[in-house]
């Protein structure tokens, strides 16, 4: 946890409304570099549409976001970008058709003398796919041929290449084996030593309580709490997503230390 | 399985290696990483990997026109003749144009079905421009590319800002544009060209000293061969793979044969055609801008998912009108080509099969319907394998009725190439 105290990125009372529906109420969130926070809710809570005006995919309607402490309009993705919020979405959003290193390079292209320098792209793309051990049959061959776990590792060394300082995951580990899921948490936290604050969504609470510094709980689009996750028990946090200490699963959990004991 | 008997070995005899050995047994490399053999024989064996992974390249097309120029050499006897081939080259120019616009909607996984119309429009414009208002033929060429690159924009602007699909915004464009054709044509049936003027030329005019096809086709092989070389030296200094000399002079070889045997083809005839340098031209300089530059890395990013592109940072709408002001502006090229071949414009040019025939001609030469798949030259081969149908059957005296048939038969097939070998890429991993 070497963060220092003023946080890169702020949210201050984030509201977002698409059509009728209230998706976003006040929402506060705070991350430092070297920091991992990590992002819980139930589904529907908007941890998507959070992450989604980060990213500049969603102008926000109300409320302010502030980088290095200064207020921010984030209208388009190229916004976000140019700061140094880089994404890597749920879906992923590689393009099919093209290869792994024009997917890792698509929308910042290295250009030498008005043309792509294939060549230096080529050789950043192993350097970077090397020092994240990342292995893949060849980055010359369409994403398209790639195995999900492999697409998954390729969409976040993408967000790398634009030397970010905040990196936002979205459910990074959902679709990984079990190996995977360690080379991705391996990779969180090297990019926590390497100094950037990484936003991590997941639903699963052993991935959160690995790499987390912090946990931020939405529910129902309003803050529910922010916890250091050193000192917050499991119990803590299930209710806190859950909006109750007497839920279904806190019910389960007595009913099973009841019939251990 | 080595890794799993020794572990089994170690933990029966003594526990304390366990590790030990497993841990040596893992490769540094991942053996399943696809490693392609140095030299010749790895090239041969990537190219028929290629072709089984239903990576079929213009391999289909090019053995089509083979194909076809031995069916009709058989039959007439005359196909071959240079100043039938040389006809051929003729004809292909205006055609041909279009199809290369049609190359870049298609894609982006669109269509336009506006640009016959354009293409007519534009040679009515210039043609009345500089026949009855007197404008200098030149001015009436550019104001005609003009007004085709603004059509090209409402279009794109209907489609990218509004949401219309493509296919109703480009059918409006058909119907409007070819009104338009006919409102500018006014009551003059035909106009013919200027003598000599500028538009006629653009058929007729031929480069006939000799050493104008070959200069050109020893230029082309010259530059292929330079490119490679360079490519592969600064691939091979990066520590990249990369193609072996054999496969640069193997493929330097096939080009100087051909480029070698149309330059004496035509020399043959009357010479270089200033029409088949201008479509080459644009194919070459298209072909650069879309595998090369980051506009073309764009157009290929859209194409293969709107979504990602989008999220890449990358402007969709307006690289969408942009790709709309190309393929109307290359049209309007194309028209101005195809006034001069017919020596006149009228309300006709640019109707009827034109627009089919340049979609087709796209299609046939391997660019995919779908979307994110597709080169320029596609455009220029497909042309020619239509071009060489329609002149074959020509010659053979068989009507237009069979001719469409024909044709159509040929379209039908190459798109279901397209989807057969897009299906065997889904399975192959790679679609």
């Amino acid at each position: 946890m070497v963060h220092t105290d003023a946080p890169i990125l702020a949210l201050r009372s984030v509201s977002k409304r698409f059509g009728a529906v209230q998706v976003l109420t006040g929402v506060d969130l705070e991350v430092r570099a070297g920091q991992v926070v990590a992002l819980v809710g139930d589904n529907g809570a908007g941890k998507s549409t959070l992450v989604k005006t980060i990213a500049g995919v969603h102008p926000i309607d109300e409320g302010t976001i502030e980088w290095a402490g200064k207020p921010v309009h984030l209208t388009r993705p190229q916004d976000a970008q140019a700061l140094g919020i880089a994404t890597v979405y749920q879906d992923l959003a590689l393009c099919d058709n093209l290869d792994v290193v024009a997917n890792l390079f698509l929308g910042r292209e290295l250009v030498r003398g008005g043309r792509l320098d294939e060549v230096a792209m080529e050789k950043r793309a192993k350097e970077l796919l090397d020092t994240l051990s990342i292995r893949i049959p060849s980055v010359r061959i369409p994403v398209a041929a790639l195995s999900g776990g492999q697409r998954q590792v390729v969409a976040i060394a993408r967000a790398l290449v634009g030397d970010p300082k905040i990196v936002i995951l979205d459910e990074p580990t959902a679709a990984l084996g079990v190996e995977q899921t360690a080379q991705v948490l391996d990779l969180v936290e090297r990019l926590r030593e390497r100094g950037l604050g990484v936003i991590l969504i997941s639903h699963n609470m052993a991935d959160v309580r690995a790499v987390a510094d912090e946990v931020a709980v939405l529910r129902l689009g309003r803050n529910n709490g922010v916890f250091p996750v050193a000192t917050t028990t499991h119990e803590t946090i299930i209710s806190a997503i859950t909006g109750a200490t007497d839920n279904a699963v806190t019910r389960r959990q007595a009913r099973v230390a009841g019939a251990n004991q | 399985m080595s890794k799993h008997s020794s572990t089994q070995n170690a933990s029966r005899t003594n526990g304390s290696t366990v590790t030990e050995t497993s841990a040596t047994n893992v490769p540094a490399v991942d053996p399943r990483l696809l490693v392609r053999e140095r030299g010749f024989a790895g090239y041969l064996a990537e190219f028929k990997g290629k072709l089984r992974s239903g990576d079929l390249g213009s391999v289909p097309v090019v053995l089509g026109l083979i194909l076809i120029a031995a069916i009709f050499q058989g039959l007439t006897g005359n196909f071959l003749n240079a100043g039938n081939l040389s006809n051929i080259a003729l004809y292909i120019a205006g055609p041909g144009l279009i199809s290369v616009g049609i190359v870049f909607v298609l894609l982006l996984g669109e269509i336009d079905l506006s640009l016959g119309s354009v293409a007519g429009v534009s040679a009515a414009i210039s043609a009345v421009l500089s026949i009855q208002h007197g404008v200098n033929e030149y001015l009436a060429i550019v104001i005609a590319i003009v007004a085709a690159l603004a059509i090209g924009a409402l279009h794109g602007f209907f489609f990218a800002k509004i949401g219309v699909p493509a296919f109703v915004v480009t059918l409006a464009g058909m119907l409007t544009w070819s009104g338009l054709q006919g409102y500018v044509m006014g009551n003059t049936g035909t106009l013919n060209n200027i003598p000599n003027g500028v538009i006629a030329n653009l058929d007729n005019y031929f480069f006939d000293s000799v050493a104008a096809a070959y200069g050109l086709a020893a230029v082309s092989v010259a530059g292929y061969l330079a490119a490679a070389l360079l490519g592969a030296r600064s691939r091979r200094e990066a520590g990249l793979p990369f193609r072996p000399v054999s496969e640069i002079g193997l493929r330097a070889g096939l080009l100087a044969v051909l480029a070698f045997g149309a330059a004496y083809v035509l020399n043959q005839d009357r010479g270089l055609p200033l029409a088949l340098v201008v479509l080459l031209g644009v194919v070459i300089v298209t072909d650069f801008v879309l595998r090369r530059t980051t506009y073309g890395r764009k157009v290929f990013a859209v194409g293969g998912g709107v979504e990602a592109a989008r999220r890449a940072g990358i402007n969709v709408a307006r690289l969408r009108i942009s790709v709309y002001m190309i393929s109307a502006g290359l049209a309007s090229v194309g028209g101005l080509f195809m006034a001069s071949q017919a020596g006149f414009a009228d309300k006709q040019t640019g109707s009827g099969f034109v627009l089919m025939n340049a979609i087709a001609a796209a299609v046939i030469g391997g660019t995919s319907l779908f979307g994110g798949r597709g080169k320029t030259w596609s455009a220029l081969l497909g042309a020619l394998v239509i071009q060489s149908i329609i002149t074959g059957l020509d010659l053979e005296g068989i009507s237009q009725s069979i001719q469409y048939m024909i044709t159509g038969a040929v379209l039908l097939g190459a798109v279901v190439l397209d989807s057969v070998s897009r299906r065997t890429q889904k399975s192959a991993g790679r679609g």
